[in-house]
């Protein structure tokens, strides 16, 4: 140990955390987490509709199953779900790329929070505004569409962005099927280099906090916003 | 898929389905231990956090916000990889006898529990009204015995569900564990699959004690909350 935090180890590999071997190779480290995290968020957002539709509707046939899934997904953990899809995938598919695997693994877990938000935010708006529509003579699925929707969507919002920022930070179970996102960079030169794992990994984790942070703080600020229009 | 043949067997007896049941144990083991410790330090960190002194508060305040936007995974990376450095000596071989795997695991999951932890005992103590507080001081209580036997009481009453649904949490988190060689469920599954091929029988009987562990949670915070707040929801 010739310095306490020798951060050359930093420096030398920056590009490779940043983006892996991009340019020349295929992406990786940072740019990775977050084609994966923006990736499995816009898929999980209409899964997580459908879902969270689905698990209100008043059909018990539809409801129950629909419930029973996301409880399902909900109770497991997602480093089950990814060895799941990673094993039955191949099976249904044929051979899917480990990025792939994953970002359906993510996607799939998501949704099912995904679809607690949408059903909270649904149910959030009131009753009231569903009869009015229903008597003005539009059908239910008017309703949802230009009603109810619209206005518990914009409820929805911070909660959807809190969910983003567990995405990024569930992103790095990748590593577990080796794709090279941000940290499986990290174990990787760490397995290279094997003298600074406490540099490496301290500031892989600063790489995430900058990033979940300044997306929690987003995710306050929009609430505070929102109801402070509510109120008015 | 029609070419697989199930094999029920391989889980219902044997060495396999021994490993399985260890792997709950050291699940259910890492999860008790990282709850009770994540409780304390939880608890320390609320009230760091509503504490009057700045410097008190800035720390909880940082803490909260760095363990809980920063990936379990990482953190338990740097308390198995990058830990000795910052550790004295005498706690680095203390951690070697008891088994580094299973320590830094807990570690870990209970630094990044009692984040979360924190928030919930925060929120169920700045969900008492303010008038609650002024009422009893001005009863005449001081503000530690309007605390002790007014706010925290209520308070109590609903930070119970949150922290329940907290263990599920973490018995859903410890399945990380595994990354760094602890013998956990989801590692032993991954093993009695890559051992017998069974990957379906393997993940489905890791599946299986997941959801019931998540099911007596649920059932356990209904119980509770019709039988202890019962008294809030009837107007």
């Amino acid at each position: 140990m010739d310095q306490f935090f020798n951060l050359s180890v930093i420096a030398n590999n920056f590009t490779y955390f940043m983006v892996g071997r991009f340019p020349d190779g295929p992406l990786g480290g940072l740019g990775l987490t977050l084609y994966l995290a923006v990736t499995a968020c816009i898929l999980s957002f209409f899964g997580g509709l459908i879902l969270g539709l689905l698990s209100l509707s008043r059909r018990r046939l539809i409801r129950y199953p629909t419930l029973a899934f996301i409880n399902l997904l909900r109770s497991m953990p997602l480093l089950m779900v990814i060895f799941w899809m990673y094993f039955l995938l191949p099976a249904f598919l044929g051979k899917v790329p480990e990025t792939q695997t994953v970002i359906i693994a993510l996607t799939l877990f998501t949704s099912a929070y995904m679809s607690r938000i949408v059903a909270a935010g649904v149910e959030g708006v009131p009753r009231g505004q569903t009869e009015a529509a229903l008597s003005t003579g539009l059908s239910h699925a008017q309703t949802m569409l230009y009603v109810v929707l619209p206005q518990g969507l914009r409820n929805m919002i911070p909660s959807f962005v809190n969910q983003f920022v567990s995405l990024i930070k569930d992103t790095s179970l990748a590593f577990i099927v080796g794709v090279s996102e941000l940290t499986h960079v990290g174990t990787q030169i760490n397995n290279r280099d094997m003298a600074y794992p406490t540099e490496i990994f301290v500031f892989v984790a600063l790489v995430y906090f900058l990033l979940c942070f300044a997306f929690t703080s987003l995710s306050r600020w929009l609430e505070h916003r929102l109801s402070w229009r509510k109120a008015v | 898929m029609l070419a697989y043949r199930f094999d029920w067997s391989v889980i219902t007896s044997g060495a396999y389905h021994d490993w399985l049941v260890s792997g709950v144990i050291v699940t259910l083991k890492l999860s008790v231990v990282s709850i009770v410790f994540s409780f304390l330090v939880g608890l320390l960190i609320a009230v760091m956090r509503m504490s009057h002194s700045g410097p008190f508060r800035w720390f909880a305040h940082a803490y909260l916000e760095f363990f809980r936007n920063t990936p379990l995974l990482v953190q338990i990376f740097f308390w198995y990889f990058g830990s000795y450095k910052v550790l004295p000596m005498f706690v680095n071989d203390w951690l070697n006898e008891v088994g580094f795997e299973f320590a830094a695991a807990a570690v870990a999951l209970t630094i990044y529990t009692s984040a979360f932890i924190a928030e919930d005992i925060r929120s169920g103590v700045l969900s008492i009204p303010k008038e609650q507080m002024e009422a009893a001081r001005s009863a005449g209580f001081s503000y530690l015995q309007a605390m002790r036997f007014v706010i925290l009481p209520q308070a109590v009453r609903i930070t119970v569900p949150p922290l329940i649904n907290q263990f599920l949490n973490l018995a859903k988190n410890s399945s990380l564990a595994m990354t760094i060689g602890v013998m956990e469920l989801t590692y032993q599954a991954r093993q009695v699959e890559s051992y017998t091929f069974k990957g379906f029988e393997a993940f489905s009987a890791a599946t299986v004690v997941y959801v019931v562990i998540s099911l007596v949670i649920t059932l356990v915070v209904n119980v509770y909350n019709n039988k202890v707040l019962n008294i809030h929801r009837a107007r």
